[in-house]
């Protein structure tokens, strides 16, 4: 192959080679400041000894030339279509950059934004409760399949993870509690602590936080990837509501899986607690077993299971709605599946604290 | 660059998924400016055939070189240089949906980092005059797009690094006959224009005597007939024989409607 070269004779410039894409570029920077002294220079130009001339090397030499044909100019016929195309060329101005959003503007696209995922959250919302009322009415329609499988993906596969971290929580917790109670001696308050911390406030939030992350971006996600394939519009086609047949058992699933959730990684973080204890200050296992009922009234252990209950249909209905919300393209799949997580943590960290005015009577230990 | 070096060679290709064999011993050699369409029954292997033509896919045993390299040659500076020389459609356009139109079509232009902007500018717009889109539909996103426009706009992103190779997975899929023969048109005036070499996959036979070209035979794992149009219709071999007058068929059908 040989590499496009630009000669200069007298009052002519003679290109050879070959003009393509893929031989100008380890040439480029030479080729383009020869091509544009030889266009200062006015002079004439000899295209008749290229081998080959691509529509790169066209857009090229006609935009150096300054869009217009030069004065004299020897082209070979061979070569006459694709330099006419380039020629022919419209000339199309650079697109403009859109004006700078002014910081009002922004802050009103925030306010207008957060009201139609509002609106939208409410009237998903609405829909499942009309779905659920019609699915009392008519229960030979429940998709109880879509149910049972809700359940184990987002149940029964989430159990090992919680497990272990629940385990990790616990332990680490007892133990640096238990430091500070050595110093005062009141060892066996160690009980009423983790009791009420996990039970009532550690234990639901931990899980609504790895649902959401697990559960939850799952959910954004595959109902995202049913909206960029047409999945939904097929459903909807098909004469089968989307709210019925995906959200309903998704969100249905979710809101009864989580309360067990929260009692299945209490547990394991009271055991984690637990183990510790014994470990650091001696705390006999059979003590700590004894002594939690009284240390931790059983409202405490409702306010946890309603907690789980609140968590899991918040999450699953924030994951759906964005899910939803997808446009058909990557891009805009990846962002929803990041604010759908974003999203559910923050309103469950909002419940929470909803919770913690509302019961803050409820359960606490009498003295 | 020898000029009678040819484009694509398989040699003695093997392709087996488990214990089925998609291919088996499979040889095709592509010259340079030769245009060639590969016909075969669903399920044949066309597509994992372009797969391993393109290196996306390894056979399980024989050779494939394009532009004389090995394509199991493992220096990255040769494959990318090999890579740089050829354009693909797939068969869904396959087109970045979170990028516009122009950008689709600028992105491997910009991937070579020594372009300018108005000369990547003027490219683009250059391709897109080629597959006769306007300016204006630049600014689309793929999913605003209809099914024969994404075809045009996969076409034209091929096309950007001016590609010496052109391989079309089922270019006419999903266009309706009046477009699928506007699109051969237009691929068979910019072969004539630029002057690279094609490889197509595809089951229509509208499409195959409309690109003048010769036409292989992917048939019992092997390359069964590879030649002229007219001279392969006339061999004898069930799924030629089957192919050919399944088509025949249609077009009188298609005669005694209008």
């Amino acid at each position: 192959m040989k590499p496009p070269y630009l000669r200069f004779e007298t009052g002519q410039v003679v290109l050879s080679g070959e003009w393509t894409l893929n031989g100008l570029l380890p040439v480029l920077t030479e080729i383009q400041s020869s091509l544009s002294l030889a266009a200062k220079a006015d002079h004439a130009w000899d295209l008749s000894a290229i081998e080959r001339l691509d529509s790169a090397a066209a857009a090229l030499l006609w935009q150096s030339w300054g869009k217009c044909w030069p004065p004299v100019l020897q082209l070979p016929d061979g070569l006459h279509p694709i330099m006419e195309r380039a020629a022919n060329l419209p000339d199309v101005p650079p697109p403009s950059d859109p004006p700078p959003i002014s910081p009002l503007e922004m802050l009103g696209g925030v306010v207008l934004r957060f009201g139609r995922e509002i609106t939208g959250l409410l009237t998903l919302y609405g829909t499942l409760l009309l779905d659920f009322l019609h699915m009392i009415r008519h229960p030979g329609e429940i998709p109880w399949k879509e149910f049972s499988a809700n359940l184990y993906k987002s149940g029964t596969r989430a159990l090992p993870v919680t497990a272990l971290v629940g385990f990790l929580i616990g332990v680490t917790l007892s133990y640096l509690s238990s430091l500070q109670l050595k110093m005062f001696g009141a060892d066996a308050f160690i009980v009423n602590i983790l009791g009420i911390v996990i039970i009532r406030e550690l234990g639901p939030v931990l899980v609504a936080v790895l649902v959401a992350g697990r559960s939850g971006s799952a959910m954004t996600a595959q109902i995202g990837v049913m909206r960029v394939t047409e999945e939904i519009d097929a459903l909807a086609a098909m004469g089968i509501s989307r709210t019925q047949r995906v959200i309903l058992p998704k969100v249905a699933a979710l809101a009864l899986v989580m309360p067990l959730l929260v009692l299945w990684i209490s547990a394991a973080a009271l055991f984690g607690g637990m183990v510790a204890a014994n470990l650091q200050l001696g705390l006999s296992m059979g003590f700590f077993v004894e002594s939690l009922p009284r240390a931790v009234p059983v409202a405490n252990l409702y306010i946890g299971l309603g907690k789980g209950l609140v968590f899991g249909f918040a999450i699953a209905l924030i994951a759906c709605h964005f899910g939803l919300r997808v446009r058909p393209n990557t891009e805009s799949l990846s962002s929803y599946t990041t604010v759908s997580v974003v999203t559910s943590i923050t309103a469950v960290i909002i419940i929470d604290a909803l919770f913690a005015i509302m019961t803050r009577n409820l359960g606490m230990p009498s003295l | 660059m020898n000029s009678s070096e040819p484009v694509i060679t398989l040699e003695g290709v093997w392709t087996c998924y488990g214990d089925s064999v998609i291919h088996k011993d499979l040889h095709l050699r592509v010259d340079k400016g030769e245009v060639l369409g590969v016909v075969g029954g669903s399920g044949s292997g066309k597509t994992t055939l372009l797969r391993e033509i393109l290196g996306l896919q390894q056979p399980s045993r024989g050779k494939v070189s394009l532009f004389g390299v090995d394509l199991a040659d493992p220096d990255e500076k040769r494959q990318r240089a090999v890579r740089r020389r050829l354009g693909v459609l797939f068969q869904h356009g396959a087109l970045f949906s979170a990028l516009s139109v122009y950008d689709n079509i600028a992105f491997s232009l910009r991937e070579l980092k020594c372009l300018d902007e108005e000369w990547i500018r003027n490219l683009v717009h250059l391709k897109l005059q080629m597959v006769e889109l306007e300016p204006r539909h630049g600014r689309l996103m793929p999913a605003e797009l209809s099914g024969g426009m994404v075809k045009r706009v996969a076409l034209a992103r091929a096309l950007a690094l001016e590609p010496e190779l052109l391989l079309l997975d089922e270019p006419t899929s999903g266009l309706d006959p009046e477009r699928s023969k506007g699109f051969v048109r237009l691929i068979n005036g910019l072969q004539g224009e630029l002057g690279f070499t094609v490889v197509m996959v595809t089951h229509d036979l509208e499409t195959l005597n409309g690109l003048s070209g010769s036409v292989a035979v992917l048939a019992d794992q092997r390359i069964v007939a590879k030649g002229p149009v007219e001279e392969v219709a006339r061999l004898d071999h069930p799924y030629i024989r089957n192919f050919f007058r399944l088509d025949t068929d249609s077009a009188l059908m298609e005669e005694g409607e209008y």
